[in-house]
């Protein structure tokens, strides 16, 4: 191992263990491992609701927030999963499956330890892969160009579609959507307003916090309620925590077989936690000598995706952190975060921000040992909260959203704006098109533009240069392939197989 | 013609709609420039027209490919949440926090399945007393808490 990376650990831990940003990592973890637990909000919608105020926060301190509450929903959606029945996250869906029927057994307490033991060290060794593999990537980031950046894009794009439930072609056509979405407002080159329709508040683009929190916050609170308030709670008390000896021997190797598999589908565009988990259970079951007691209650089938899921989650920060490019809606959020603060994210940060960079890093396993040891006594306190009925939970987070919407600029327009696309997200739900691509597409479309006008400028007008170009000619090969292979029937097949388990 | 998938004739129709009137408004209001100088008409005329294109497909295969029908619309929470929230904003201003959560936490609690007064009293209270402690006091973010006529 290079020894470089001990020193830059070092810088980030003593940035992560200073007061003030432990502090914050507990206060990220504890809301994330909160609307981990409760269904019917997630990450995108926290992290959209708590943006305002980390404009208040310095950089640091406000990414070290933001990201605990993305891996400690990991951890909180499987608590739900495992006692309640109901997946408080979508990427702990497969964890009901084994853990509720665990519960059911009454063995609540090893589901919930082994899920905390192998997210843990799922956490631990994802924190290491983005300590080793982040710095050289960024190496090769900063030699790219504008032709580079923008296939680079093309291909997050594809994949993000490609991972989408449902139908591919919608999935692009969201995409596409949200790059238009994304132009809305002042043309840097020209200095022309678009699409503004003569409002000012346009001039500078529609803000991407209105739109996440219409499209997953207010649209979500009213598909839920269109569900009937029949929450069945497993209200057996958790005893005896501790996995036995058998339990551990039979996690172990899907511990390991999550983490990894986890730690991979996390870095790809459009993976991430979600996929990571639905992977690890397949893998799990494929593996087993006995697939036949999966469902009934197999420990492998709670600790490979729970494992899975929190190393996806980490893993999702690489692409983030060294290219600037995100690979799903949340890490679009920590982009908007850093943009707000500032910071221009890209190769560069790591270089010209190393205590920002490394401190986020360290903090991730800070945060992580504070939800082990944080959860398991919590657990009781986490399950009362569940009984909140939905009546009161909603207006509290519709609350929350508007103030933090209304305070980005204290600007009822903005309001205006995320009830728009509250509407749109609703219809979008009702016609079965994903808003995740869209939001991706929305943070990158006026990055596309920009790069694709540089690149056209520097080749003369010949497209050619997207393919002539190696790095840019493999990330266009890759998205052709990806494209492909989705499109081909039988993989169509078992990729609907595969979302067909999660509903 | 039958109409086999509804989720996809709609979404086919959605799709082209916004992508015909991006890449309409596009070559009517902006300059189109050329492919060495990308005028600011250039870029939303392409994807307006990809996007129309993709809807077109979406809406031509709802005439052959079997879907699922369209969800019933649920329009009670959808309008009276996005009301709730459109009022919240603008009351800010002349009512203050105290008028404005009032609009959002009562009109959407009319979205929900029960209403109850009393509750939803409570949870109002609750609620402006947060807001006002961590939004106020605490972040001290520059929100008029009274209505404007009191100060």
């Amino acid at each position: 191992m290079d020894p470089g990376i001990l020193s830059n650990l070092w810088i980030g831990f003593q940035v992560a263990v200073s007061p003030w940003n432990l502090f914050y990592c507990l206060v990220g973890v504890l809301l994330g491992t909160l609307i981990g637990v409760l269904p019917g909000i997630g990450p995108v919608a926290t992290i959209a609701m708590l943006l305002p105020i980390t404009f208040n926060l310095n950089p640091i301190a406000a990414l070290i927030m933001l990201a605990g509450i993305y891996y400690g929903a990991q951890y909180g959606g499987s608590t739900t999963a495992i006692l309640v029945n109901i997946p408080g996250e979508s990427s702990s869906v497969v964890t009901c499956l084994d853990g509720y029927q665990m519960a059911r057994q009454g063995r609540a307490g090893p589901a919930l330890a082994i899920a905390a033991l192998g997210s843990f060290f799922a956490g631990c060794v994802a924190t290491l892969i983005i300590a080793v593999a982040a710095p050289p990537l960024a190496e090769v980031a900063l030699k790219f160009g504008p032709a580079e950046y923008f296939s680079l894009m093309v291909f997050g794009l594809v994949a993000a579609t490609v991972l989408a439930h449902g139908s591919l072609i919608k999935a692009v056509a969201m995409v596409v959507f949200g790059l238009l979405l994304g132009i809305i407002g002042t043309d840097v080159n020209s200095g022309v307003l678009r699409f503004t329709f003569g409002v000012p508040e346009l001039s500078d683009g529609i803000g991407f916090v209105q739109v996440a929190m219409g499209m997953f916050g207010t649209a979500e609170i009213i598909s839920n309620l269109e569900l009937k308030d029949k929450r069945e709670i497993f209200t057996s008390k958790v005893t005896h925590l501790y996995p036995t000896k058998q339990d551990l021997k039979d996690a172990w190797a899907s511990v390991l077989r999550g983490t990894a598999l986890g730690s991979m589908l996390g870095i790809l565009p459009g993976g991430g936690a979600l996929l990571a988990s639905f992977g690890a259970y397949t893998l799990e079951k494929k593996v087993s000598k006995h697939p036949e007691r999966f469902g009934k209650g197999a420990i492998e089938g709670v600790a490979g995706p729970e494992s899975a899921n929190n190393a996806g989650a980490q893993t999702s920060f690489i692409p983030m952190l060294t290219l600037g490019i995100p690979s799903n809606a949340v890490m679009a959020l920590m982009i908007g975060a850093l943009m707000i603060q500032g910071i221009a994210p890209g190769p560069q940060v790591m270089n010209e921000k190393p205590q920002l960079f490394w401190g986020l890093i360290a903090s991730m396993w800070v945060g992580n040992l504070m939800l082990v040891v944080l959860n398991l006594p919590l657990i009781g306190m986490w399950v009362k909260l569940l009984t909140v009925p939905y009546r009161y939970l909603y207006p509290s987070i519709l609350v929350f959203m508007a103030i933090g919407v209304f305070s980005l600029s204290n600007n009822a327009f903005d309001v205006l704006i995320m009830a728009l696309f509250g509407v749109l997200g609703y219809i979008c739900v009702k016609l079965e098109c994903e808003p995740a691509p869209m939001i991706l597409g929305f943070i990158l479309g006026p990055l596309m533009e920009e790069n694709l006008r540089r690149a056209m400028l520097l080749s003369r007008g010949d497209p050619s240069t997207f393919v002539t170009k190696p790095i840019s000619a493999g990330f266009i090969i890759a998205s052709v392939i990806l494209l492909v292979i989705v499109a081909l029937p039988a993989i169509r097949k078992k990729r609907e197989e595969v979302f067909v388990e999660e509903a | 013609m039958k109409i086999k998938s509804p989720k996809d004739f709609w979404a086919g129709l959605m799709f082209m709609g916004f992508g015909v009137f991006f890449l309409v408004w596009a070559v009517l209001h902006y300059q189109m420039g050329t492919a060495v100088r990308m005028g600011p008409a250039y870029f939303p005329t392409m994807l307006g027209g990809l996007m129309a294109v993709l809807g077109l497909i979406v809406f031509l295969g709802s005439f052959a490919i079997e879907g699922p029908p369209v969800p019933e619309f649920s329009y009670r929470p959808l309008i009276l949440i996005s009301v709730g929230c459109v009022l919240y904003g603008y009351l800010m201003k002349p009512l203050g926090l105290v008028g404005a959560t009032a609009a959002l936490v009562y009109v959407s609690a009319l979205g929900g399945h029960e209403f109850n007064w009393k509750e939803v009293t409570v949870l109002y209270i609750i609620l402006m007393a947060f807001s006002w402690l961590v939004f106020v006091k605490g972040l001290t973010l520059p929100f008029p808490v009274w209505p404007e006529a009191f100060s």
